[in-house]
């Protein structure tokens, strides 16, 4: 119920839909600060798996993440092929690494579904909502327990 | 035309307290931020009124009203004091320097304009 | 509207405070000048009439007791001792509370409230307090209550008001057209001219006014709102109010006076003239209105600047001089976008150097000699810019007055603390992340270094401790300095708290720079033994973290009897470094070159293996351990690699040597230090990051926690968990 109200806070609104270690996620369209081709980062000493590393957005540094090996997916090859996602979280620029971005796609707020009780609890705090698009399921992600603070990488 | 008031106090928190009243009321308002600068700018300003404080660095309130009411061009000028409510003395004394009134600190928007009034006839 | 105006407010005391603290400061050196006693009395006369504005009841009750004696101080009533110095030092510390709790909500100790309330009034004699609180004089009949009180009266009174005003009353600037104005706010208003005051054309004398009105105001409001209209002109008019159809419109003297007593027996006497010109009976020195007319001021025992009034335009000019240079107030956050700006364009620069120096052109020398301007002019606006930022130390130095006032009042010592350098200018982060370590080091300095009187005066010491705080910049940085002439570290003590807290080993040998440093271990604090001011809770360890992270260091130097010296060293600016450009297991990363002693390349012969993975490098017959950089950051996980042939030989804080291995060394440059903090969280083995000509980011290492992290540098210590743990 909880993620259903939730969900209504989800406005009929733009998403960005994209495919992680072929699985298709979205983010709201608002979230997202723009979309980069992938170059190669700088590597953090000590960095988990999950954090590439660090980036040079126009001067500021940004830590990129993996976003398949956060969630517990295998490690991507990061390719020419691939994008950065940079998007905001708790108000700091941070990359996140897909493997392409799919479309635009609206959704409308009642559409949303909650998600199907899974066992992983990474699953579940990650994934806000499921919607049914073109007969595939795209996740929503729950960015702020994605990405839930600066301090986690490379501790 | 808007009835100009200088504003001459070191406090930058009185003088935004008064910048806000007296902007708000419809005064056009100038500040100086001690005796020195208000007397300095009193001439290009040419104010209908003017506020002091007393105790000021460079120039008192006592040196504003001695300068403006020495000249003869602005002995006139109606200038309010700014003093606190203990300071019956103060007002004798400013009044003795050539103060037109005063305004008791801290004071608020009624019984400043109230004040002005009484020495511009401006309600702004 | 008003929360900004608040905000303000709380900006401005800060300021005033420091002002004050610095006035204070000032008067305890001697210097007992009457502008220097004012500037104090009119920091906390600001306070106090900001503070009543925005009905901060408790901070404008505390300044006015402070402020009333600080105004005896001011007209030489009271003398400035050293007792009554130590008072108003501690009344400045509490009003900087008061304003604190003002602004973040929270409460004051209200006992330590009390007692400085009641050490203040001992200084204010009786009368004056009587002065302060029953306003007098001028104004007293109808003081602020006199406002127009909506309502009050509800019936329709018509009032006969007769006004003659003086000729005194034309000086000040008052016009009887305005005050006929406001009384027609009131109500209905008619003005007639009483002709048959004015007297034939000879009797006239020259500037007496010879004008009367007589005026009928018929309103719903009190007689007080009337008088309130009149209140400037009061004593300088003749005025009489009385309501319709009274026919005793005659001054009486008995009604007067009553009447000057208060408005509430004017009210209740149906008739009363306020004989404005008499003058208020006063009990107290207080000026008699009626002499105005010999515009002569009384004697005043309370006056505020009465030597500063006849300032004379020269001297005036002089004072403006002398007076602070202009400033101008900015928002940090536009300098700040300044200075990454001015980053990004010696950034940009280094990237066109790279570009030019890659084009395929036959002769580039004339953008070369302009690249080379830029990179002057880029500069010269970075060392502005910094400037901007840069920060005398001289009110974080006046802060920690009142640390050591207060230690020693919580420890019974007895201390003062000099202050050298306070001007030098820092970084303004640097300033406030500076003053939570410097508190604990002076707490710490009070606590465990200065003796108690008695013992100080047994070994033939000044009773009274002297702690130097000192600043001063040090070839590129800067250098802070907390020195006491206490009875130095206890070594022995220090050792076996260690032991006890199993920090070391029991058979651990240790030279005396590294037991002091074992101060600086975390769980090592021996505040809850000995007493808990300077702990708190916290160790050193705090003070050496927060100095850290600031990219310094903290150096200790002890002499038994003789005192402690904590040196704590931090690079000029936040901003930018200069370092040294490495390659390490393909990474591009910065040594800052504060920290390398010398370069050198190494071959076979200078390796000398020792214990199964130990290696040591020989120089010039001395052997120094290696590190290699890129196992260190876990960038190489095979170690048995011989590694990488360039060394960079470092210097720990504790005077230890060691040998950073790196492929290579490609250039030494200025790098704009960007911060990792909000980025990643605390990254082992490096301290922040930059952006390097080709647009890449490279880390920057921080050759201490390297120096600990490999494992190479701890076999020569017998016991490798403290060798870690000193260094780190």
């Amino acid at each position: 119920m909880q993620l259903q109200a939730e969900a209504k806070h989800v406005d009929h609104s733009e998403f960005v839909s994209f495919t992680v270690a072929g699985q298709a996620f979205c983010l709201k369209i608002t979230q997202i600060r723009e979309i980069r081709r992938w170059q190669p980062v700088t590597v953090l000493p000590h960095a988990p798996a999950d954090v590439l590393g660090v980036m040079n957005l126009r001067g500021a540094v940004i830590p990129i993440y993996d976003l398949s090996a956060r969630f517990g997916l295998e490690q991507t090859d990061a390719s020419e092929r691939n994008v950065v996602i940079v998007v905001s979280v708790h108000d700091k620029p941070v990359g996140l690494l897909a493997e392409s971005v799919s479309e635009i796609i609206s959704i409308d707020p009642d559409d949303i579904q909650e998600t199907p009780q899974v066992d992983s609890r990474n699953t579940m705090d990650f994934i806000q909502g499921i919607i049914s698009q073109n007969d595939e399921m795209v996740r929503i992600i729950n960015l702020d327990a994605v990405i839930s603070s600066p301090e986690q990488v490379a501790q | 035309m808007k009835t100009k008031v200088l504003a001459i106090d070191d406090s930058r928190t009185i003088r935004n307290l008064l910048a806000a009243c007296l902007e708000e009321a419809g005064f056009e308002y100038f500040s100086a931020v001690d005796g020195r600068e208000g007397v300095d700018k009193y001439s290009d300003i040419d104010p209908d009124v003017v506020i002091t404080d007393i105790n000021m660095p460079n120039l008192d309130g006592f040196g504003v009203l001695e300068e403006l009411r020495g000249d003869g061009i602005n002995s006139k000028v109606p200038i309010l004091v700014l003093t606190t409510e203990s300071a019956a003395d103060m007002k004798a004394r400013a009044r003795a320097a050539g103060a037109t009134g005063w305004i008791t600190k801290p004071f608020d928007d009624e019984s400043l304009i109230f004040a002005l009034k009484r020495v511009t006839g401006a309600a702004a | 509207m008003t929360g900004s105006i608040m905000d303000t407010f709380f900006e401005e005391c800060e300021e005033l405070l420091e002002a004050m603290d610095a006035g204070l400061a000032a008067i305890e050196e001697g210097d007992q000048d009457a502008e220097t006693v004012n500037a104090v009395f009119r920091a906390v006369h600001s306070i106090k009439g900001g503070a009543g504005a925005f009905g901060l009841d408790e901070l404008v009750a505390f300044a006015h007791n402070f402020e009333t004696v600080f105004d005896d101080v001011r007209s030489n009533k009271l003398e400035l001792d050293e007792k009554l110095i130590q008072l108003l030092f501690r009344a400045s510390d509490h009003l900087s509370d008061l304003v604190t709790c003002a602004r973040d909500g929270g409460q004051v100790d209200s006992a330590h409230h009390d007692v400085l309330i009641k050490a203040l009034a001992e200084y204010i004699d009786e009368d004056e307090e009587e002065l302060v609180f029953e306003p007098m004089g001028v104004g007293a009949a109808f003081e602020p209550a006199a406002l127009p009180l909506l309502d009050a009266v509800e019936e329709e009174v018509t009032y006969d008001i007769r006004f003659h005003p003086l000729k005194e009353m034309y000086a000040t600037g008052n016009e009887p057209y305005f005050l006929f104005q406001a009384l027609s706010d009131l109500g209905e208003l008619s003005v007639s001219l009483d002709e048959n005051e004015l007297p034939g054309f000879d009797a006239m004398e020259d500037g007496e006014n010879y004008l009367s009105w007589e005026l009928s105001l018929t309103t719903t409001k009190p007689r007080s709102s009337i008088e309130a209209v009149f209140e400037f002109v009061e004593g300088l008019c003749e005025l009489s109010i009385t309501t319709d159809g009274d026919a005793e419109a005659e001054v009486d003297a008995l009604a007067a006076l009553n009447a000057a007593f208060g408005v509430g027996s004017a009210e209740e006497e149906n008739v009363v003239d306020v004989p404005l010109e008499q003058p208020a009976p006063e009990p107290v020195e207080a000026p008699a209105l009626a002499e105005v007319e010999t515009v002569e001021v009384p004697e005043v025992k309370s006056d505020p600047a009465s030597e500063n009034t006849p300032v004379a335009k020269k001297d005036a000019a002089k004072a403006k001089s002398a007076g602070p240079k202009p400033t101008l107030r900015v928002e940090l956050d536009r300098v700040d976008k300044l200075i990454n700006a001015v980053g990004e364009l010696i950034i940009n620069h280094s990237m066109l150097a790279q570009q030019i120096a890659n084009l395929d052109a036959s002769d580039t020398r004339d953008v070369e000699t302009e690249l080379e301007g830029f990179k002057t002019l880029a500069r010269d606006i970075q060392e502005g810019v910094m400037a901007i930022r840069a920060q005398p130390v001289k009110p974080l130095f006046q802060r920690m007055a009142r640390i050591v006032r207060e230690a020693s009042a919580a420890t019974g010592k007895s201390a003062k603390l000099v202050t050298v350098g306070e001007a030098t200018e820092v970084d303004k982060t640097v300033i406030e992340r500076l003053a939570d370590p410097l508190t604990h080091i002076l707490r710490n300095a009070v606590d465990h270094g200065i003796e108690t009187p008695e013992d100080r005066a047994a070994t033939g010491k000044e009773k009274a401790g002297e702690i130097r705080l000192t600043a001063a910049h040090r070839s590129g940085s800067v250098c802070i300095e907390v020195k006491d002439d206490g009875a130095g570290l206890n070594r022995k003590k220090i050792r076996q708290i260690a032991i006890d807290k199993g920090l070391i080993p029991e058979n651990a040998e240790l030279n005396d720079n590294e037991i002091d440093n074992l101060l600086f271990l975390p769980g090592f604090s021996t505040a809850s033994e000995i007493s808990n001011l300077s702990g708190r809770g916290v160790g050193m360890d705090v003070v050496k973290n927060a100095v850290t992270k600031l990219g310094g260091r903290v150096n200790i130097a002890s002499t038994p009897g003789r005192g402690s010296t904590f040196s704590i060293i931090l690079p000029l600016t936040l901003a930018v470094m200069d370092g040294m450009v490495v390659s390490v297991a393909g990474h591009t990363m910065v040594v800052p070159i504060t920290a390398i002693v010398e370069t050198m390349r190494g071959n076979d012969d200078m390796i000398n293996n020792l214990g199964a993975d130990g290696t040591l490098l020989s120089i010039r017959g001395s052997f120094v351990p290696i590190c290699d950089v890129a196992s260190s950051l876990g960038l190489r996980r095979d170690t048995t690699n011989e590694p990488a042939g360039v060394y960079l030989l470092v210097e720990t804080e504790n005077g230890d040597r060691c040998a950073l291995a790196v492929d290579d060394i490609h250039d030494q440059r200025q790098v704009v230090i960007k911060s990792l903090d909000g980025v990643c969280g605390n990254v082992p083995g490096v301290s922040a990051a930059t952006i390097l000509g080709d647009g890449k980011i490279a880390m920057i290492l921080d050759p201490e926690s390297i120096v600990t992290a490999s494992s190479s540098a701890a076999v020569f210590d017998t016991d490798r968990r403290m060798s870690n743990a000193i260094a780190s």
